[in-house]
């Protein structure tokens, strides 16, 4: 399966409509000789989560800030809701940013101003009269949950909350997009977990676009529709979450994917000689076969193999993962070493659409 | 000590602190935009002009290089343009002031490079231009922070004013220096000392109370 089939899945129709907020076009940016950004060209469409994953120093966070007029690109167009932004002033640009919100890993509150004038801040910027602000500050404040906390100042609020101000406050005008900067990368995991939960319910309250960029999967996994992976300045590979999740075209992506997605145990990793095992072995020799598959097929897929099977096989680990609603499976089997049962396995594994992997054989089992 | 040499007592007290609180106001004024201006203008500021930022530094390094009682002499001419005259009270705060206006932007300078740039970032981001970062960012983040340096700034005014008697400007330490010293009345040497001592603590009291009371930083 090439990603590019893939990008017809559920994820594609979910962006209502196919309206860009954010287009990019052949973006370069260097720093000296070094190229930061690397020629991308990326969209984002109305109403979806797009995640930008990448490395430290991948050029995601010099990417993002090219959105809102932050870092200037050397060369390439930049177009914020249909408007080309990369000519234009300082203060021209003032009017665009205010069209985007922005969330950041250090939350980036001011320490002089109590929780309702953070919020109120980019309202005041807007020429807001102070009545009008405080009442759009409390209602805010209340969308995320932090409705008694108004007169306290930043310095009183947990890590969380701090966040959830940045939020409200990125909010406060309205925006066609929200930017996030590695904004749960300074939180503990739970609250990483709530800190998500409110972006994706703001998401689909607000129908609001976000982009965010992490370098953790699992942020990806749990929020994002989309997902683009940027590695030395260059978009390296980009689709549903889903089908990245369950085939990785790149080396980068595999990496990145390691931490969130099972791989075979390092116990069988030792004692695994290449080749599947041969018929002349005698004992309890395994194949083992490292085994993708998505989609609702992915269910009956070890019960079929089961019943095709006659000596039966072995799970080494693995699971089906629900992503974005969809099954996606992998699983690492042992296959008996019999004559033919691994061809036997592998041939109905492809008949059932699932991509297979002979990492090699192990004599004798666990 | 005798009425006559109370009443002297108790003017030249009122005459420091005349001259250090004007020629203080007059440095918070002018310092500050000066320091602002150094913040702004240098590498990475939110107004960066290498050649402005030169062109100051040379201006705040020159007037901070002279010692104070030498540019009390050299200023004689302005201070007489501004003033009228170039002897008395009136007159000291003028070379005060402009000694102290370099001396308190040097500190406002690093206080405001101390403000956090993500929170610069914010507030660009937010749409904001260089006004609102100085008015919304800057100025209220670093205030804990100034207003400890124009504390600082104050107590050293306190002791260059002593030196302002050179110019007949009366004050502490030039009744110290005068009768103190050149008369041998130990008493009154005794009680400028102890009333510096109080009026310094005194400072530096209200500095630090102000302090604690603007920073919500912990």
């Amino acid at each position: 399966m090439s990603s590019q089939t893939l990008s017809a899945g559920p994820a594609a129709e979910s962006g209502n409509g196919q309206e860009a907020v954010v287009q990019l076009t052949d973006v370069r940016r260097h720093f000296g000789e070094t190229p930061a950004i690397d020629g991308v060209s990326l969209t984002v469409r109305k109403g979806e989560i797009l995640g930008l994953i990448g490395r430290s120093g991948a050029g995601k966070s010099t990417l993002i800030r090219c959105l809102n007029g932050l870092e200037r690109p050397d060369s390439g167009s930049i177009r914020i809701e249909g408007r080309e932004i990369t000519g234009l002033s300082e203060p021209e640009l003032q009017p665009v940013r205010r069209r985007i919100g922005m969330i950041f890993q250090h939350f980036n509150l001011l320490s002089a101003k109590t929780v309702e004038e953070n919020v109120a801040l980019p309202l005041k910027i807007g020429g807001w009269n102070r009545e009008k602000r405080l009442a759009r500050a409390a209602e805010l404040l209340d969308l995320v949950g932090l409705s008694g906390k108004a007169k306290s100042y930043p310095a009183a609020l947990s890590g969380g909350q701090k966040q959830r101000v940045g939020i409200a406050r990125a909010l406060a005008a309205g925006p066609a997009l929200l930017l996030s900067d590695e904004a749960t990368s300074a939180l503990d995991p739970e609250t990483t977990a709530s800190i998500l939960e409110l972006l994706k319910d703001i998401n689909a309250r607000l129908g609001l676009t976000i982009l965010l960029i992490t370098h953790e999967m699992e942020v990806i996994r749990t929020i994002a529709d989309r997902v683009a992976v940027i590695d030395a300045g260059v978009i390296v590979e980009e689709g549903p979450v889903w089908s990245v999740f369950a085939d990785p075209q790149t080396e980068t992506t595999q990496n990145l994917l390691a931490g969130v997605r099972p791989g075979l145990p390092q116990s069988v990793a030792a004692r695994l000689l290449p080749g599947p095992a041969s018929a002349a072995q005698t004992g309890a020799g395994e194949t083992i076969l490292g085994v993708d598959l998505s989609g609702p097929e992915a269910a009956t897929l070890l019960s079929g193999l089961s019943a095709e099977l006659s000596g039966g096989f072995r799970l080494i680990h693995g699971g089906i993962d629900d992503i974005q609603g969809q099954p996606v499976a992998r699983f690492f089997l042992g296959i008996p070493s019999t004559a033919g049962t691994a061809a036997q396995a592998i041939a109905y594994l492809e008949r059932r659409g699932a991509k297979v992997e002979v990492f090699g054989h192990v004599a004798g089992h666990a | 000590m005798s009425p006559v040499m109370l009443e002297l007592f108790i003017r030249s007290f009122w005459e420091t602190v005349v001259m250090t609180v004007a020629s203080g106001a007059i440095s918070l004024v002018a310092g500050l935009p000066l320091g602002l201006a150094l913040v702004a203008t240098a590498k990475g500021g939110i107004a960066e002009n290498r050649a402005v930022n030169l062109v100051l530094g040379a201006i705040v390094n020159g007037f901070r290089s002279v010692p104070f009682i030498i540019l009390l002499v050299a200023l004689i001419p302005v201070t007489r343009f501004i003033v009228g005259t170039a002897i008395g009270m009136w007159a000291a705060i003028v070379p005060l002031a402009i000694a102290a206006t370099p001396y308190f932007a040097r500190i406002a300078e690093v206080s405001l490079r101390e403000v956090d740039r993500g929170l610069i970032e914010a507030v660009r981001a937010m749409g904001g231009n260089r006004w609102t970062i100085i008015r919304e960012v800057l100025v209220p983040e670093a205030l804990p922070s100034l207003v400890a340096g124009f504390t600082v700034t104050l107590i050293t005014l306190i002791g260059a004013s002593a030196m302002a008697g050179a110019i007949g400007a009366g004050g502490l330490g030039d009744l110290a220096i005068r009768y103190g010293y050149q008369r041998f009345e130990t008493t009154v040497m005794v009680a400028v000392v102890a009333v510096l001592i109080v009026l310094v603590c005194l400072i530096q009291w209200v500095g630090d109370l102000l302090v604690a009371r603007l920073d919500h930083k912990n």
